[in-house]
Order: structure tokens, then C-alpha cells, then sequence
């Protein structure tokens, strides 16, 4: 028997699989599908101080071995995933839940965030800085070391829980920001978001996105999560929630090498919405295979 | 919703594009005329949402007009190609809202789900007027399969080839008895049916483009007067009273 458990932190899950906010909603339609208490967590969709409508129509384009989207954060805003989502949650996951927050300002990270204190199914705090900062010319908070640390400290004072920064890769140098969020107290990384990009449909000449451009996401950016969690985890001490094209349980397993103790999959439950109980299913004998009876050595295993 | 595997039976071409496909498989999932499936094809990442056309216990039918690669690939499996597909997707049309004297409109591919929706209320007992519309009558497909059934066809095309000339809505304007309509189309012509001074109600089958076709992206989300909805899981089909163009 293999021991898939690995460790957040200070919050255990019983196997290192994490549907990734945005692609798994509140849980609800998954659940119609599978009991999601196979999973070691599930990170709920970016969510608001306030409701959002998110972006105009289309939002979604294909691309080779991925796709980009712009969903523009469409949410219901905190005080209604407390009231209406958080209690059929209690009923589809009894496992530690990952809530995933935005915020335009760093007063709302810490506001979202000091709302949750008393959520009792939710260990982490997914803090998303992929979000433009409408008090400094709309910049991502990710994409500066300094804002990255101040919404890290924020966060930090407004709770008690374990704070995991969601950095953006759309940065030159992405271990400089985890560094600056370890350093301004985050508990953990998770990374990457999605890659900047654009498609023009060749007849109208127009951008296929009504937002012109929209985040990547998919089997083929894995390569480039897999260096960035590599660069991040020679980088920091904290620990690594590793996100970015993972479509197996081999290419978890390759996540954790480079430096994840966890492995949040995205996109891959659009296509096969069963896809992360089956990575849960193969697992064990991916680590058989690899020799390993604890999953969690594998953690940075590359490096050493 | 189920995810299955489908194999397809045959393939027949109607039209210089448009082909419909039998699959067999488990179809148990599908609960309403109006639904979709939502198709994997082989080097694409996203499935394709296709209409659901007719289904039976075991097989399923699709009108698949080809306009990019996925739709040309789909089209091109041979008899023996095994399809993984998630099955019984969106709300679906509800018959029992049509009235004694419903019209369903058409245009050009949107006719498929109206196909399975015709037969379903004759056989409750329900007589639909069929109205639908191509460009030219070279486009059409369908014509004997739906007199087949025995609804009233109304036909349309825009050069006059076949049918009356003009649109959809000049067929409806013709049956000014019809007061319901269920509608499949292009976005104009269900804006131009949705306009239609006849009409006490109806419901009209949107398309978006989609990210998972099961209502966990908001990747089709559109705004509607009842908030925005997801066109793949509280959609396809939206009613007249809160659709905003
Ligand atoms: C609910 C619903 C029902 C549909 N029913 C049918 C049907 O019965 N028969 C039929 O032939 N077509 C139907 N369509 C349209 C069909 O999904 C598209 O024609 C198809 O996805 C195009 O794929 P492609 O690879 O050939 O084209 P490409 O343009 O290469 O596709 C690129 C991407 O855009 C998406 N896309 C392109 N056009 C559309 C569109 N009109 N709607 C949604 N996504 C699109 C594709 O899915 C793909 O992700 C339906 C669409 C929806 C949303
Ligand atoms: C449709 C969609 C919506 C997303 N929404 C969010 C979000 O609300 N918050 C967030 O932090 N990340 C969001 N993401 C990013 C994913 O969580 C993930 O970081 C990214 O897609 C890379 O992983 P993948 O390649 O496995 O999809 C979204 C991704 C997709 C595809
Ligand atoms: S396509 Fe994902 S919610 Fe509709």
C-alpha cells in the first residue's frame, strides 16, 4: 500500500490531487458525477468581494494540446458562497477545502479573507494575484515583488488559516515573487496561473476573444509550470502547490519531482470531467512503479 | 450527464456540408429534446457540443454541418470509430408549455434538435408546425424525414428555390394561428422570430462557445433577464421572457 498523504503546511490531505480554481466551480456539477471525497482537496473558483458578471461573449478559444479563456472572475461575490455554497459543500466534501480569493485592492484580499475565519471546512487561503490592481493603473499584484508581499501581509493579518499565494507566470523572474511572499510571511506557493495569450480567427481578422486576450492553460504549458516550480522551490522553504498542464497521474508525479508537495489540475477537467479520479486511481501504481511507498518523497526529488 | 463511449454506426451525407451520423451507446442519460452531447475528438482539446437530433434506447442521432477541423474530422470517422462523449447536456426543450398550436423554426443546422422534438409531440398528442429555412434550396436536408412524421412543413429558402422566399419568420407570419414557438438557429433569425407580434411565448436554443459543456467553467455564461446563465447547463434553450439581445 502506497501512502499517498502528503502535507500543506500543517494540513494533511489524503492524496496530493487538487482540482484548480476555475475549472471545478463550488463542486456542485462534479458531484453529480463522483463522490468528490476521493479527492485530497478542491480549490473553489476565484472569488470577490463583490458579485461579478465577468467577461462578454466568447470567452473560451482552442489552441493545440490546450485552450485560453476569459472568464474575467464570473463569481457570486464572498457573502454568497458563505451563505449559499459553503453549506452544500459540508454536504459533497467533508476534506479540507482550498477557498481561492480575488480582490481589486489589497483592503479586499484582507476583507474576503477575514470573512472566511469562521468557514470551518476551509484549511487554505488560495490567494490569486493574477488580479489587476485598480489603485496602481490596473498592474497585477503578481507581476511586482512589492504589492505581491503587501497583499501577503494583509492576508496574513486578517487570518489564522495558511496562507497560499497564487502566483502568475506572466513575470520574468516568478521565484523573485515567491521569495517576496515567503518573506512577507505566506505560508505557500501555488503556481502557475494562466499564460497570457491571444487567438485571431482568420476570416473576421478579429481577436476570437472578446477580451482580445485570454489566459492559457492546458497540456501545453506543463513544461513551462514544471521549470517554473523547479526555479521557485531552489528558490523558497515554503511549501509548493504545483498547477500548469497536469493531465496524469505521471505528470503529478513528474509536478512533485520538481518541487510541488500538492498538484492542482485545471483545464483537464473540462475535457474529461472524471479526470481527477482517475489520477487519484492511478497513483499508487505510478509511485510502485517509481519505487516509492510515501508520495511525499517524492517532493523536489529532482534536486537532490 | 454521463460520459460514455459511443461507435459510430453510419455516416450519410445530406447536404454538400452537412452530414448526420448514427452512434450507438448508452443514451440513458438523455432526458429532453433540445439537449446535447458534447464530443472528443482525437488532437483537439476541447469536445464539440453537437444538437442531439433523435435518440432511441441505444443510438443517437446528430446533424453535423461542417465549418472547421473538429466538425470535419467528426464527419469523416468511419462505421467502427469509438466516440467518447458526455451525454445529456443542458435543460431541453419542455413540450408542455407548447399549446395547442405550436410552430417550431429552424434555420440551416439549427433544425437538427427539432427533429426528435417533432416526433416527441406527436406522440403526445400534440401537433407542431414545422417551419423551416435554408439559404437555397440546395441547402436543405431533412424535408422527407420530417413529412415523414407527419407535422405540417413550412419551408423557406432565401433565394426562393425551394419554398416560399424569404425567411423563417415569413412561414410563421403565414400561420398566424401558431402562438408558441421552439426555435433553433442562427442568432439573427431567432431575434427575428423572437420579434414576431404572434408569439404569447416560447423558447429559442442559444449557442456559446464552450469551455466544459457541464457548467463548471462560466465559459458560456450570457446575461439574461433573470441574471446571467450558463447557455450549457441552465441553457441551451432560454425562454422569450428573459432572453437580452
Ligand atoms: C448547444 C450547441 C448545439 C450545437 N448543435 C450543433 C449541431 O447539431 N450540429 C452542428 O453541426 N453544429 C452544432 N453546434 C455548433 C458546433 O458546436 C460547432 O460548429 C463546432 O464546435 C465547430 O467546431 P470546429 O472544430 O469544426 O470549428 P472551429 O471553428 O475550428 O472550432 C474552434 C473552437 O470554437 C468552437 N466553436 C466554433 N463554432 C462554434 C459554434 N457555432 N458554437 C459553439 N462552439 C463553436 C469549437 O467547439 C472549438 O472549440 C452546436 C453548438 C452548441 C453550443
Ligand atoms: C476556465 C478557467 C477559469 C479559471 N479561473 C481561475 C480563478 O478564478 N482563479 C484562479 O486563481 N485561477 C483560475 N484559473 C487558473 C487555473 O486555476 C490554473 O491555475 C491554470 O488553468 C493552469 O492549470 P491547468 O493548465 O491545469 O489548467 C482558471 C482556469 C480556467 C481554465
Ligand atoms: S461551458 Fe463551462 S460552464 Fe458552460
Amino acid at each position: 500500500m502506497v501512502n499517498l498523504s502528503v502535507n500543506l503546511a500543517g494540513v494533511e490531505l489524503k492524496n496530493p490531487i487538487i482540482p484548480a480554481s476555475g475549472t471545478f466551480g463550488y463542486g456542485r456539477e462534479y458531484a453529480e458525477l463522483y463522490d468528490l471525497n476521493v479527492l485530497g482537496s478542491f480549490s473553489w473558483k476565484g472569488t470577490t468581494g463583490e458579485a461579478r458578471l465577468g467577461n462578454p461573449q466568447p470567452r473560451i478559444a482552442e489552441m493545440t494540446g490546450g485552450m485560453l479563456n476569459a472568464v474575467g472572475l464570473q463569481n457570486p461575490g464572498i457573502d454568497a458562497v458563505i451563505e449559499k455554497e459553503v453549506p452544500n459543500i459540508a454536504k459533497i466534501f467533508q476534506g479540507p477545502v482550498i477557498a481561492n480569493v480575488g480582490g481589486f485592492s489589497i483592503d479586499e484580499y484582507a476583507e474576503n479573507c477575514r470573512k472566511l475565519e469562521d468557514v470551518e471546512q476551509v484549511k487554505i487561503l488560495e490567494v490569486n494575484i493574477s488580479c489587476p490592481n485598480v489603485h496602481a493603473g490596473g498592474k497585477n499584484f503578481g507581476c511586482d515583488p512589492k504589492s505581491a508581499a503587501e497583499v501577503t501581509k494583509a492576508v496574513k493579518a486578517a487570518t489564522s488559516k495558511p496562507v497560499f499565494m497564487k502566483l502568475t507566470p506572466n513575470v520574468t523572474d516568478i521565484a523573485e515573487i515567491a521569495k517576496a511572499c515567503e518573506d512577507a510571511g505566506a505560508d505557500g506557493v501555488c503556481l502557475i496561473n494562466t499564460l497570457l495569450g491571444m487567438r485571431i480567427d482568420l476570416k473576421s481578422r478579429k481577436p476570437i476573444i472578446a477580451n482580445r486576450t485570454g489566459g492559457v492553460s492546458g497540456p501545453a504549458v506543463f513544461p513551462i509550470a514544471l521549470r517554473m516550480v523547479w526555479d521557485v522551490y531552489e528558490a523558497v522553504n515554503i511549501p509548493i502547490i504545483g498547477c500548469g498542464g497536469v493531465s496524469s497521474a505521471e505528470d503529478a508525479a513528474e509536478m512533485m519531482l520538481a518541487g510541488a508537495a500538492a498538484v492542482e489540475v485545471g483545464a483537464a477537467n473540462l475535457k474529461d470531467p472524471f479526470a481527477c479520479k482517475t489520477m487519484v486511481e492511478k497513483l499508487p501504481a505510478v509511485c510502485e512503479r517509481m519505487g516509492v511507498e510515501k508520495i511525499a518523497e517524492l517532493t523536489g526529488a529532482a534536486h537532490r | 450527464m454521463k460520459k460514455s463511449l459511443f461507435t459510430l454506426e453510419h455516416a450519410r451525407q445530406l447536404t454538400a456540408d452537412t452530414y448526420e451520423l448514427v452512434l450507438s451507446g448508452d443514451t440513458s442519460a438523455i432526458t429532453a429534446p433540445g439537449q446535447f452531447v458534447n464530443i472528443e475528438l482525437p488532437g483537439k482539446f476541447l469536445r464539440r457540443p453537437i444538437s442531439i437530433c433523435n435518440w432511441t434506447e441505444d443510438a443517437l442521432m446528430l446533424l453535423v454541418k461542417v465549418v472547421g477541423e473538429g466538425t470535419k474530422e467528426l464527419v469523416r470517422c468511419v462505421p467502427g470509430t469509438e466516440l467518447d462523449v458526455l451525454s445529456g447536456l443542458g435543460n431541453g426543450f419542455d413540450m408542455s408549455l407548447a399549446g395547442e398550436h405550436p410552430v417550431l423554426a429552424g434555420g440551416g443546422i439549427g433544425i437538427a434538435p427539432l427533429y426528435g422534438l417533432a416526433q416527441r409531440m406527436l406522440e403526445r398528442g400534440q401537433t407542431p408546425t414545422v417551419a423551416l429555412g435554408f439559404r437555397t434550396g440546395k441547402d436543405a436536408f431533412y424535408l422527407e424525414e420530417f413529412a415523414a412524421l407527419g407535422c405540417r412543413l413550412l419551408i423557406a429558402t432565401e433565394d426562393g428555390s425551394l419554398g416560399v422566399k424569404g425567411f423563417v419568420t415569413d412561414c410563421i407570419k403565414a400561420v398566424p394561428e401558431c402562438d408558441y414557438v421552439l426555435a433553433c438557429g442562427p442568432l439573427p433569425m431567432l431575434k427575428a422570430v423572437h420579434a414576431l407580434p404572434q408569439l404569447r411565448g416560447g423558447q429559442f436554443s442559444f449557442e456559446a462557445r464552450m469551455g466544459c459543456g457541464f457548467g463548471a467553467c462560466m465559459g458560456c455564461t450570457v446575461p439574461t433577464k433573470d441574471g446571467y446563465k450558463r447557455v450549457c447547463k441552465d441553457g441551451p434553450i432560454l425562454y422569450k421572457e428573459e432572453i437580452v439581445w
